[in-house]
């Protein structure tokens, strides 16, 4: 069954250039986002069928077990859920995308840049040896550079170059302290790295690898105070590739990276476990103070972006922090649990909430909360999936985001750090209160006359794909928090113990 | 002698590094961001290489022991290869991207290119 691990990675790469033959044949053109669908459809089905089978790894190149040399792939518990995660997302972007793309000239040009951009995250989040973790890290990037100006206006072409000056500094540190880590332990392999590592881990050239590998994966991740392309370069791209960006690159990019290399390469101590907390308390309480004045929708989303990600690294370094500091295991289980429940629930309804942005700017012609109004008589599907987003990011019962954003705090009051969870509590009403405000100036009342879009009197119901695509979002939010228990015991539990242990 | 050139490995990343903090010109940030790109891929060859080690090419009848004790590290060498790869794709996309905002705003100047804030 370890077939399935290239496969995951072979087949967008292939099809992303299959995309660009089919899309020069005569008649055959306008087939390309059937098959880029097709191809994602398929990729979900093998990450799904991963799920059953248990740690697995793959030589590339038949090198074997021991070499420092070879490619590996490993696919553990945590790889399984950042596969099934990535996966569903794209596949849902990638339908929607199939109706909103349309007003573009050459969609096969997206189809081929998305596929790249899903391959190469399925590789980073497979990658058992760092040089690979960075290779496909560049990949991904570089698709999604090309993806944020896709558009080719003034302000698109503006935040993908901000967006690629900064991540071509952090993917510069991250090859850093790749190298350093190699001239110090003679190994590229991530689990013969954490074996050698652990006589010197105190050394300087150790914390300098590390300090290089924090910051340039904390750029990837945007945590604040690296995150100023977030906020311009997300809302730029084309709505599908927001919610890939936002959903999900920042996730296996930099987060899975993060928690890879500290759990497992350098191995969790007091001084990571701390930078850990204070990045991730900077970006959940910087990012709302930011997000609540924004009036532009897409704006506004990626800032809670950076907030909602400042949970999830908050929790793995309460739970990096519990590890090093010889606590009880459960608690940072329980850490665990909580910040990977966090990843999987913000991967959906950040999605699902860009979707929807997406979906209103094309039907009403302005994402401007202002221009907007009276979109929930006139856009009732969008109005109502978009009202499951909302309620799932404030943390609204019984959705998902409320049972992950409990757990969180829950565990970080076990952990001792009861400060930072009421911090996390004050977050959450921020968080609320923000989309209180979009639910009340997009869907709720009427557009202001003199304030009104181009199109606020006959809006219309989004394109048939459009909205299933946004149905299948809302369905997982609602599924995912009711699912909880049995979801843990399959998914969350083995890839927490994936990161408390060491790599297969 | 072993430490200088690592030291200036690093001066040629503070190089690059200060060209993209504190330029404004698009072209200036290019350069900057290759001259980082060629500070990390310089200190990556530098890590496997050994004084007066031999080229890594195995000549016939040498065994992997001898060959191992005197030629320098090629693990290094194979990934330099593909960084500097990765950074000709990079310098392809900037480059185009500077083509066209120059064509949208008709300078190269960023601090010029502000439309987007908040």
């Amino acid at each position: 069954m370890q077939a399935i691990l290239p496969l995951l990675v072979a087949l967008p790469l292939g099809v992303a250039f299959g995309v660009v033959i089919v899309a020069h044949v005569p008649r055959l053109g306008r087939l390309t986002t059937t098959l880029a669908v097709a191809a994602v459809l398929v990729n979900l089905v093998l990450a799904a069928a991963t799920l059953g089978l248990g740690p697995m790894r793959l030589f590339i190149g038949g090198w074997g077990a021991g070499k420092t040399l070879g490619i590996e792939l490993v696919c553990d518990g945590l790889s399984q859920l950042m596969l099934l995660t990535i996966n569903l997302i794209a596949l849902t972007a990638i339908i929607f995308a199939g109706a909103y793309m349309r007003r573009f000239t050459s969609p096969w040009l997206f189809d081929a840049l998305f596929l790249l951009m899903t391959g190469a995250m399925n590789a980073v989040v497979l990658a058992g040896d760092l040089f690979n973790l960075f290779v496909f890290l560049e990949v991904a990037a570089i698709a999604s550079y090309a993806l944020v100006g896709f558009g080719c206006e003034a302000e698109e072409l503006e935040a993908s170059f901000k967006y690629l000056v900064l991540g071509t500094i952090g993917s510069a540190f991250i090859l850093l302290g790749v190298t350093i880590l190699y001239s110090v332990t003679g190994h590229l392999n991530m689990a013969m790295v954490h074996e050698a590592i652990q006589p010197v881990s105190g050394s300087p050239a150790v914390l300098l690898a590390a300090a290089a590998l924090l910051g340039g994966l904390a750029l990837k991740a945007a945590m604040v105070p690296f995150h100023a392309w977030l906020p311009d370069a997300h809302p730029s791209a084309p709505a599908p590739i927001s919610a890939m960006l936002s959903g999900v690159l920042i996730k296996a990019s930099g987060v899975y990276a993060l928690a890879r290399i500290v759990f497992n390469v350098l191995g969790p101590t007091i001084p990571y476990a701390n930078v850990l907390m204070a990045l991730g308390t900077a970006s959940m309480v910087i990012g709302v103070f930011l997000a609540v004045g924004q009036w532009d929708f897409k704006r506004l989303l990626a800032y809670h972006s950076i907030s909602q990600m400042g949970y999830v690294v908050l929790a793995l370094g309460a739970a990096a922090g519990v590890t090093a500091g010889g606590g009880e295991r459960w608690i940072a289980q329980l850490c665990l649990f909580g910040g990977l429940f966090h990843l999987f629930n913000h991967a959906a309804f950040k999605s699902l909430l860009f979707l929807s942005s997406g979906s209103i700017e094309q039907q009403a012609g302005s994402r401007q909360l202002k221009e907007l109004g009276g979109l929930a008589r006139r856009m009732p599907v969008t109005s109502f999936c978009c009202r499951v987003g909302a309620l799932s990011i404030a943390g609204v019962p019984p959705f998902n985001g409320f049972f992950s954003k409990l757990i969180i705090i829950v565990a970080l009051v076990l952990a001792g750090h009861p400060v930072l969870a009421a911090l996390a509590v004050l977050v959450a009403l921020m968080t609320l209160l923000s989309f209180i405000k979009v639910q009340r100036y997009a869907l709720e009342g009427q557009p202001h006359a003199e304030t009104a879009g181009p199109a606020a009197g006959t809006v219309r119901e989004a394109p048939a794909l459009m909205c299933v695509a946004l149905a299948i979002l809302a369905a997982v939010c609602l599924l995912a928090g009711l699912a909880m228990v049995p979801l843990r015991d399959r998914l969350f539990g083995p890839a927490g113990d994936a990161l408390l242990g060491v790599l297969p | 002698m072993g430490v200088a050139i690592y030291l200036m490995a690093l001066a040629v990343l503070l190089v690059g590094l200060y060209a993209v903090v504190a330029k404004k010109n698009i072209i200036k940030i290019i350069l900057g961001l290759l001259i980082l790109d060629y500070a990390v891929n310089l200190l990556l060859v530098l890590v496997g290489y050994r004084t007066g080690g031999a080229a890594p090419i195995r000549a016939p009848g040498q065994s992997p022991a001898e060959f191992a004790a005197r030629s320098v590290d090629p693990l290094p060498q194979a990934m330099v290869l593909t960084s500097i790869v990765i950074g000709l794709g990079l310098t392809a996309l900037m480059v185009a991207l500077a083509v066209r905002l120059h064509e949208k705003y008709g300078t190269f100047d960023m601090s010029k290119i502000r439309r987007l804030k908040g």
